[in-house]
């Protein structure tokens, strides 16, 4: 029995660890051969940061880059203020309307992005509007809208219904009341909300490629350029941009971990 | 305004939600007039338009049609913020990022009055609720009754000239509600603020209130004195909501003579038509019980005996079958032939018509 038991157990080891090096063997490979000196993908010739050092040189990737970050955090902002009053909007609904439109909010989150992302460009076009940056942007904030409203909306059902009232009753009129009393209660969710919207901003590129041109963010700059044979520059962004995704998304965790924690605690 | 003492005028209000297409009249063509310094309560089972009546005096709901004063002016189109009345919520709505100072000084911060003074304000509050030192507590570490305190000193430290509370009791075991009630009422004897306090529980609107309002179905039943109340119910279903009673048919032959089945009983009631149908209501603990059946008005057996403190509680089946709720302080044992004897001011009699939802009652009980 316990042996059969001890067996059990090293083999549920190594399935794990056999799953996690599928997900994360390529990502390494990648990473250690942006440190690579030579330009080959086959052997590791030497430490260098030469790579890195280009890459800032290089100003069409600095341009994409900063168009990203630019995108990201003005993306993610708006999207935040939007979703964080609409997902108040919803929650002040009778049940009905508030399922319906739940749903509705939740359609882009499980539309495919190249739908999503076509769809959005026969817009711009049949509104005669450039593509370009403006373009990528409204879209940005377009697809971000729904995952803050997914965030926030349980933080909302949490709170006593009454906040609102209660203050209001003290003598603030609503909007102040909102932002006095209801949004720190839910400020977590509004946060986490955020963050994730700024992941997915950076994330994107089928999106971003149908509603944009001219105009590259990091990820269409990559794509483009693999298409000429991908340069070692590219793998230290991508370097770059998974070391920043990785260490926002633990972020969040933290942050929704340490309030199960503190929960548990309480109880 | 006629009326000196008038602090609230409720005139012919009503209110309609709009749910899903679906109409419901929350509150039907209600007039009531609050006085200063009075407790009153709205009393009544859920659903009878008691909180929408509360929400429209705070503000937070707007009537469909009529008007709500407030010292003599017309309030009903006054947002909530701009309104000289507090509200104490049901389920208190603390703000959890504050501390019980902060919470409390809420009102006087919005106001922006000097912080020494706001500091004073609070620590009287404080006393006053029995929560001495409680002032950097963080409100989700207390207890429900200390919540309770709390949000009551949330809403007091802004000198309402009403103070509206909406069932703050509900959440809390028996012994502290027991203990809330004397002690609210108390505060507002001290502070003569006028309270209007909403609650299901007639024990607490008997306990508490100068004046209760019993509500069935968005309209008022009837408005009185807590022992008006009870012992002058006007309808059967104030009757049946206050406190337990027997209720049964019967007929008014003359003046002062009631006939319950076979039985002709003296009453103190006149004014009927002759052979007018009547509900006869009469208490449980008016009834008294004799062993010797034949001396009774009613011959009955009884079928259940129950222990409950005081008293004890029997229901007895008389011989045309009614079953008497009759509570004494001695036990007759089940099986026990007994008689019933009813003094006749104890014998409430009721018009049927004086109730405008007689027919509900009879359809309800026919279910």
């Amino acid at each position: 029995m316990r042996r059969n038991h001890k067996a059990l157990h090293l083999i549920s080891r190594l399935y794990m660890v056999a799953v996690l090096v599928f997900l994360y063997a390529p990502i390494l490979v990648m990473m250690v051969l942006s440190f690579n000196e030579g330009k080959s993908r086959g052997n590791f010739t030497g430490f260098s940061l030469k790579w890195y050092g280009e890459l800032f040189q290089n100003a069409e990737i600095m341009q994409a880059l900063s168009n990203t970050l630019i995108i990201a955090v003005i993306s993610s902002l708006v999207a935040t203020v939007v979703g964080t009053f609409a997902a108040y909007g919803i929650s002040q609904m009778n049940r009905r309307s508030q399922g319906l439109v739940m749903n509705i909010s939740y359609l882009p989150v499980i539309n495919p992005d190249i739908v999503t992302g076509v769809s959005l460009m026969l817009l711009f076009i049949f509104m005669r509007m450039n593509l370009g940056f403006a373009t990528m942007l409204i879209s940005h904030i377009v697809f971000n809208i729904p995952y803050v409203i997914l965030s926030v909306m349980p933080r909302i059902k949490q709170m006593d219904r009454h906040l609102l009232e209660a203050a209001m009753d003290l003598g603030l009129p609503p909007l102040r009341a909102f932002l006095k009393v209801v949004l720190p209660d839910i400020m977590p969710g509004v946060i986490s909300g955020m963050i994730m919207a700024f992941t997915l901003s950076i994330d994107d590129f089928v999106i971003s490629f149908f509603t944009t041109s001219g105009v590259q963010n990091l990820s269409i700059y990559i794509y483009s350029s693999a298409r000429r044979g991908i340069e070692p520059t590219v793998y230290a962004i991508m370097t770059l941009m998974f070391v920043t995704v990785v260490s926002l998304l633990l972020l969040i965790n933290r942050k929704s971990l340490g309030r199960t924690v503190a929960k548990r605690t309480r109880i | 305004m006629s009326n000196q003492d008038a602090l609230i005028e409720i005139r012919d209000v009503c209110k309609l939600f709009t749910d899903d297409g679906d109409e419901k009249q929350a509150v039907d063509h209600i007039s009531l007039t609050i006085r200063r310094h009075e407790f009153v309560t709205l009393l009544g089972p859920s659903g009878c338009g008691k909180t929408t009546t509360l929400r429209m005096i705070a503000g937070f709901e707007t009537p469909t049609s009529g008007a709500i004063y407030i010292d003599g002016k017309d309030v009903s189109a006054v947002p909530p913020y701009k309104r000289k009345v507090n509200t104490v919520f049901q389920r208190y709505a603390l703000f959890p990022h504050l501390n019980v100072a902060d919470n409390i000084a809420f009102g006087l911060t919005v106001k922006k009055l000097p912080k020494d003074v706001i500091a004073q304000k609070v620590d009287a509050m404080l006393r006053m609720v029995g929560l001495q030192g409680y002032n950097k507590r963080k409100v989700t570490s207390l207890s429900g009754g200390e919540q309770q305190r709390v949000a009551i000193a949330r809403a007091l430290v802004n000198e309402p000239e009403v103070l509206l509370l909406d069932e703050p009791l509900g959440a809390l075991d028996l012994k502290k509600r027991k203990e809330m009630q004397i002690e609210l009422k108390n505060m507002q004897q001290k502070l003569g603020i006028t309270f209007v306090y909403v609650t299901h529980d007639q024990e607490e609107a008997l306990t508490m209130s100068d004046t209760v309002v019993v509500m069935r179905g968005g309209t008022i039943q009837q408005v009185g004195t807590p022992q008006d109340i009870y012992n002058e119910p006007r309808n059967r279903f104030v009757a049946d909501f206050i406190g337990e009673s027997n209720i049964i048919d019967g007929i008014m032959p003359e003046d002062e003579r009631v006939v319950i089945g076979d039985v002709s009983l003296d009453c103190v009631d006149k004014g009927f038509a002759p052979n007018e149908p009547v509900d006869v209501v009469i208490r449980p603990e008016d009834i008294y019980i004799v062993t010797q059946s034949d001396k009774g008005q009613f011959k009955g057996t009884v079928e259940s005996v129950v222990f409950k403190g005081v008293h004890y509680e029997m229901q007895v089946r008389d011989t045309a079958g009614f079953l008497w709720l009759i509570q004494d302080t001695s036990m007759f044992a089940e099986g026990m032939e007994v008689g019933l004897i009813v003094r006749p001011e104890d014998i409430h009699i009721m018009r049927k018509s004086d109730d405008p939802n007689a027919a509900v009652y009879r359809e309800e009980e026919a279910l």
